[in-house]
């Protein structure tokens, strides 16, 4: 396989990198100085693009690819892939579900945690040597708080799953009530927030859900509300999330994603009352080996005629 | 001059006095709410010493103490007081206490009991997953580093957590607790303690070593006494191994800190979170410099819920006292 050629499109681990370069005759993006317009030899090789979180095939790279028979993306989301595009062109879309579920549910926890208890926060007051002059303040406790989920998937209901550990009563808003579900069901996002303590985001980035979080749904949650957004940074009207949190409108943010990465909102850097991830739901060993072997293992399907692993197209 | 006072501040409220002794963190919030019930006797406003403080207010007639964690009630404090009949404090931790002379001297104690337990499981937790998928240390790199633009990929991965064998060292209150919240992560739980436990279902080992040996996490919830002091010695940290991770949220005794500090410079162990150090507040200078501990100022029961239930747990405490009616939160004495 190695004359088949694979664009790689968004950073991914080394194990990944080299796996693809030893099997195949890979291309990195970056490498190019304008990669709209890439050299046409390489153009007529590449049968497949490896996509992230962070990268994925619009419609503009799909026409550019001829050749292009297989998308497959190292992330659960695929909110960077047209899908309608590739289901056009007969072209397959795979991604990485269910081997990275547990991981973004642990973080998720790990982060409200962090948020409430203020642990980042307690970790610089000690290495500053702040403790010595006096104890750090109340905090809020976490046990016994009321999570809203918004998308009870997979990871949604992971979530849920370990809230409840904690005894925190879980309600949930989704496209359609689930039928089989002991959590309460809001119909609607704003609702979800007026009725609950912390506000997880956890379902997929689609036109409809694109900023769900709104300044309407910010006020509802309140000054002692908290966002926990392990989803797509376009869940959230940033701006808006900002201006709520310097106001202390919103009592406190937890954001592995953002609208812009890598870029986060200066603003952001001087509050006590955020935690900032460089989205790392996923980011063990474990499980981005897991994801990478997803992705080698779809790949290879696909190009010796076996069914896919994990298509969603 | 000194029995005036007595007399004039004691017969004109005729309340029971209490010797507040530290004061404990939560007075602020406990007085206003129970100085209409307790005449509190605060020698830390004064300058004089505790004994001086005390020939002012006539010994004898002081029958019940309020404690903070880091007040050492010992035998010596305890002969001050020939009436003492009660010693509250606000601590779950009673190692702070010469409890074989209350037993003695048939001094009640009383704790906070199980007030704190869901806030100080939580803070196992949090440490937990903080120190495994590198929470803290990622905040502080996005905050400082990236705003230099290093690309986020750059970030070192984390550890898992799902499906990491668990080992609790101390199976009681907290240590249910926090057990009760690794199960949906998937963690395998396994523990040590002074017992065996015959209600619960978890793999009992009969040495920390072995626990360790067996575990790739470790969480102290145990008291700390003669039995558990340093029961983290070097030993267990090699049996823990390379990729381990120890939670202290007991005591900083329950760790020799030394050792522990050098087998995370070694690479001995894989990381830790700490609540609690053995000279607090001083922490080893070598642990700021690490990405892979998490530290944390002994907050683990300090949380706004926490607080309020302590004022009402200790005032509760020493009403029952007063009224001669059982404790809320009593403490059993060792032998």
């Amino acid at each position: 396989m190695e004359s088949i050629g694979v664009l790689l499109v968004g950073r991914v681990m080394p194990y990944l990198e080299q796996e693809l370069d030893k099997r195949f005759k890979l291309f990195r993006v970056w490498d190019y100085p304008n990669p709209a317009q890439l050299p046409s030899q390489h153009v007529a090789a590449i049968r497949a693009v490896v996509g992230s979180s962070s990268a994925g095939a619009d419609a503009a790279l799909i026409e550019a690819l001829p050749k292009l028979e297989i998308v497959s993306s190292f992330s659960v989301g695929v909110d960077k892939i047209d899908q309608e595009k590739c289901r056009e062109k007969g072209i397959r879309v795979t991604n990485t579900p269910d081997v990275l579920t547990d991981e973004v549910a642990d973080l998720t926890i790990g982060l409200i945690l962090a948020l409430l208890r203020r642990i980042c926060e307690c970790d610089r007051y000690v290495r500053s040597g702040q403790w010595k002059h006096g104890n750090y303040k109340l905090t809020t406790k976490f046990s016994g708080k009321t999570v809203g989920i918004i998308g009870l998937g997979r990871i949604g209901q992971a979530i849920a799953k370990r809230a409840e550990g904690f005894q925190c009563p879980i309600s949930y808003y989704s496209r359609t009530e689930k039928q089989d579900s002991k959590y309460k069901y809001y119909p609607s996002v704003v609702e979800l927030a007026s009725n609950c303590d912390i506000l997880v985001v956890a379902c997929a980035l689609t036109e409809e859900t694109h900023h769900i979080i709104n300044r309407e749904v910010i006020n509802a949650l309140g000054p002692k509300g908290y966002l926990i957004n392990i989803g797509r940074g376009k869940h959230v009207d940033e701006p808006e999330l900002v201006s709520a949190l310097v106001e202390g409108r919103l009592g406190g943010a937890g954001l592995d994603v953002f609208e812009n990465e890598p870029a986060v909102p200066e603003e952001l850097f001087g509050l006590e009352n955020v935690v900032l991830l460089p989205h790392v739901g996923s980011a063990t060993v474990e499980t981005r080996t897991a994801m990478a072997d997803l992705v080698l293992g779809n790949l290879e399907a696909h190009f010796l005629g076996k069914p896919l692993l994990t298509p969603l197209v | 001059m000194a029995e005036e006072a007595y007399n004039s501040s004691s017969e004109m409220k005729g309340l029971p006095k209490v010797l507040v002794l530290g004061p404990p963190l939560s007075f602020s919030s406990l007085q206003p709410l129970y100085s209409h019930k307790f005449h509190f006797l605060k020698p830390h406003l004064s300058d004089l010493s505790l004994q001086h403080f005390l020939q002012i207010h006539h010994p004898p007639s002081i029958a019940a103490i309020l404690c903070s964690p880091n007040y050492s009630v010992t035998a010596e404090v305890l002969r001050l007081l020939p009436s003492l009949r009660l010693l509250v404090t606000t601590s779950i931790g009673t190692d702070h206490i010469d409890l074989r002379e209350c037993r003695r001297r048939g001094i009640q104690v009383t704790s906070a009991g199980a007030i704190f337990s869901e806030d100080v499981a939580d803070m196992a937790v949090a440490l937990l997953i903080d120190g495994m998928r590198k929470i803290s240390a990622a905040d502080r790199w996005l905050r400082t580093q990236n705003r230099h633009n290093t690309p986020w990929h750059l970030f070192p991965l984390g550890s898992k957590l799902s499906g990491k064998q668990v080992g609790i060292v101390g199976l009681g209150r907290i240590g249910m607790e926090v057990a009760k919240r690794l199960e949906p992560f998937g963690c395998i739980i396994s523990y040590n303690s002074k017992h065996k436990k015959t209600t619960v279902s978890y793999p009992f080992y009969p040495t920390v070593v072995e626990l360790a040996t067996n575990c790739g996490v470790l969480v102290l919830c145990c008291e700390l006494n003669e039995q558990t002091k340093h029961i983290i010695n070097r030993e267990v940290m090699l049996a823990l191994g390379k990729g381990g991770f120890i939670v202290n949220i007991g005591r900083g005794g329950l760790i020799d800190e030394k050792e522990l500090v050098k087998c995370l410079m070694e690479g001995e162990i894989g990381g830790a979170g700490l609540d609690v150090f053995e000279n607090e507040p001083r922490v080893p200078q070598e642990l700021f410099e690490m990405n892979n501990v998490v530290l944390s100022p002994h907050a683990a029961a300090i949380t706004e819920e926490s607080f309020m239930n302590m004022c009402e747990v200790a005032g509760g405490n020493l009403e029952a006292f007063f009224s001669n009616k059982p404790l809320i939160s009593p403490v059993t004495l060792p032998e």
